[in-house]
């Protein structure tokens, strides 16, 4: 399942993600300085993603499985160019939206509008870009009414719609979707599965996390499953996720080899 | 499907980002600061809406602290120093303009560093942009408190030099020297959460150490050689003689204010570009 023209949309060779973080937390720099004179700053080697091949084309859909704290967001966090490679390639070809957490970036005490026009810019569109699509933005999201209120007098799911609404209007060719994080009502679901597929139709990219593995067999051909930061399975999804369903009822801490 | 996606992808221009074609981190910053100066702007609006959002006195709080500040002083001044400076209020409100700017931006700078962090560790961002938002924001300030500056001159039928138009040259050098400090400030404040407390002591104190509220000459001879180790010394002068003196800055003032003010933000662009990639793990 390759494009045509042989670019994949995201590809990571060997990746390894390492970092030293210090044994205590030390939050303040008089703390810092004494214990640094001291020689007493302890570091530990934390290895969050480990020697992680990986190749998407543009168009597929790919689901991402895996418990808690097994790399999920450490991965998305690579692709998004929030963190960078120790070891190994990261290549991203196309305009990413990052979904990983609805409503950053907002502030309570501007508008909805003027805050579409913010996040609109942390995602790197000018003022005039966000005003056109400003209409098709808040029609999607419902907020006719309230639009000129200021966050703070909405309600959660107002502004998750708003967010997600910003984040997938502005036309991204790679989908970050962390549904571990999906907020609102059913019918706020609904219709974000709805852009959702519309975006797989358009033959964009997503990669989705869930825990919902009906959501993943559902809505991906492919699923990789992760486990400490290592890639456990890559492949077609009802058969990874029924592997990882019956290994995660076992309760074991490895993963069969 | 896939047909559509190439078509789609090979009809427009297409950013790729490989992270083994990474060019030296400060060019990267540079070009990422410069791709998101939009977003410079817009948080630059935002902090400025809600600063007068929130408060009853709006805009004319930014005019009518100056003005206090200044009866205060002139009144203690007049009483309590011996040596008179003419014209006091100029004098003063000419030093206070680069000074509040100089002390407003650093200290939002490190201000802004809890946001950054939570932004920057889930969507890629140039950090950069939240300090030059900052200077952004000084600089709107300091346009508005020109208008009580004015105001005073012409209550008190004070010229107003034509070397006034020199000023942009002296906005433009303590912007460069406030952006130069703000990313040492933001650097080490994102690390460590009791910074910003020790830079607000900090700054305080270098206040009183520079000629702001007072003049040059009173400060006792064998430590006046103590002000030329001060860069403020130097960006204060560039504002105050022409406004004040009515003359361009000589060179002994200009020429190491200008180089101070480089310096200053070249080693602070390098610290910043140091560390900039190890934030999105801390915290």
């Amino acid at each position: 399942m390759s494009g045509h023209n042989g670019r994949p949309a995201i590809r990571l060779e060997s990746v390894t993600l390492r970092y030293r973080v210090p044994r205590e937390k030390i939050r303040s720099f008089k703390e810092y300085t004494i214990r640094k004179l001291k020689r007493l700053v302890v570091f530990d080697e934390i290895e969050a993603v480990r020697d992680f091949d990986l190749t998407v084309q543009p168009g597929e859909t790919v689901g991402v499985v895996g418990r808690n704290g097994a790399g999920k967001s450490t991965l998305f966090k690579l692709i998004a160019r929030v963190l960078y490679p120790t070891v190994g390639r990261v290549v991203v070809a196309g305009r990413i939206a990052p979904l990983l957490e609805l409503g950053l970036g907002f502030h309570n005490e501007l508008t909805g509008r003027e805050n579409v026009v913010l996040q609109g810019a942390l995602l790197g569109f000018s003022r005039r870009e966000m005003r056109r699509r400003l209409p098709g933005i808040v029609a999607w999201a419902e907020l006719e009414e309230f639009i000129d209120s200021p966050i703070r007098t909405y309600s959660s799911g107002m502004t998750a719609r708003l967010a997600f609404a910003v984040a997938t209007d502005v036309e991204p060719d790679i989908l970050l979707v962390d549904e571990t994080l999906a907020v609102g009502d059913e019918r706020f679901q609904a219709k974000c599965k709805e852009r959702i597929d519309a975006f797989r139709k358009a033959g964009k990219t997503v990669l989705l996390v869930s825990h919902n593995l009906a959501q993943v067999t559902e809505n991906c051909r492919r699923t990789v499953w992760i486990h400490k930061g290592r890639l456990v399975r890559d492949g077609d999804s009802s058969e990874v996720t029924s592997a990882y369903h019956s290994w995660s009822l076992t309760g074991a801490p490895e993963v069969p080899r | 499907m896939v047909g559509v996606s190439a078509e789609a992808l090979a009809g427009r221009d297409v950013p790729v980002y490989d992270s083994a074609r990474r060019p030296p981190r400060f060019v990267e910053e540079a070009r990422g600061l410069w791709a998101y100066r939009n977003l410079v702007i817009e948080m630059a609006i935002r902090d400025i809406k809600i600063r007068y959002k929130r408060s009853v006195l709006g805009v004319f709080w930014t005019m009518l602290a100056p003005l206090l500040n200044m009866v205060a002083l002139t009144l203690v001044f007049s009483a309590l120093l011996r040596q008179q400076i003419e014209n006091y209020p100029v004098y003063f409100l000419a030093g206070s303009l680069f000074w509040t700017f100089f002390a407003q931006t650093t200290s939002s700078a490190s201000s802004q560093t809890f946001d950054a962090n939570e932004m920057t560790k889930r969507i890629f961002l140039p950090r950069s942009v939240f300090v030059v938002s900052s200077i952004a924001v000084g600089l709107v300030n300091f346009a508005l408190s020109i208008l009580p500056l004015l105001l005073i001159l012409i209550v008190m039928g004070f010229p107003l030099h034509p070397t006034w138009l020199f000023l942009p040259v002296s906005v433009v050098l303590i912007s460069l020297f406030s952006a130069g400090i703000g990313f040492f400030v933001f650097t080490l404040a994102s690390r460590f959460s009791d910074v910003r407390e020790m830079y607000l002591v900090l700054v305080q104190t270098w206040f009183f150490l520079t000629p702001v509220v007072y003049h040059p000459s009173i400060v006792p001879a064998r430590y006046r050689y103590a002000l030329w180790f001060n860069p403020m010394f130097y960006l204060i002068q560039t504002v105050r003689r022409p406004i004040y003196d009515g003359m361009i800055p000589e060179a002994k003032f200009f020429v190491p204010a200008a180089a101070i003010a480089v310096v200053t933000l070249l080693t602070g662009w390098a610290y910043f570009c140091r560390h900039a990639d190890q934030y999105a793990f801390e915290s």
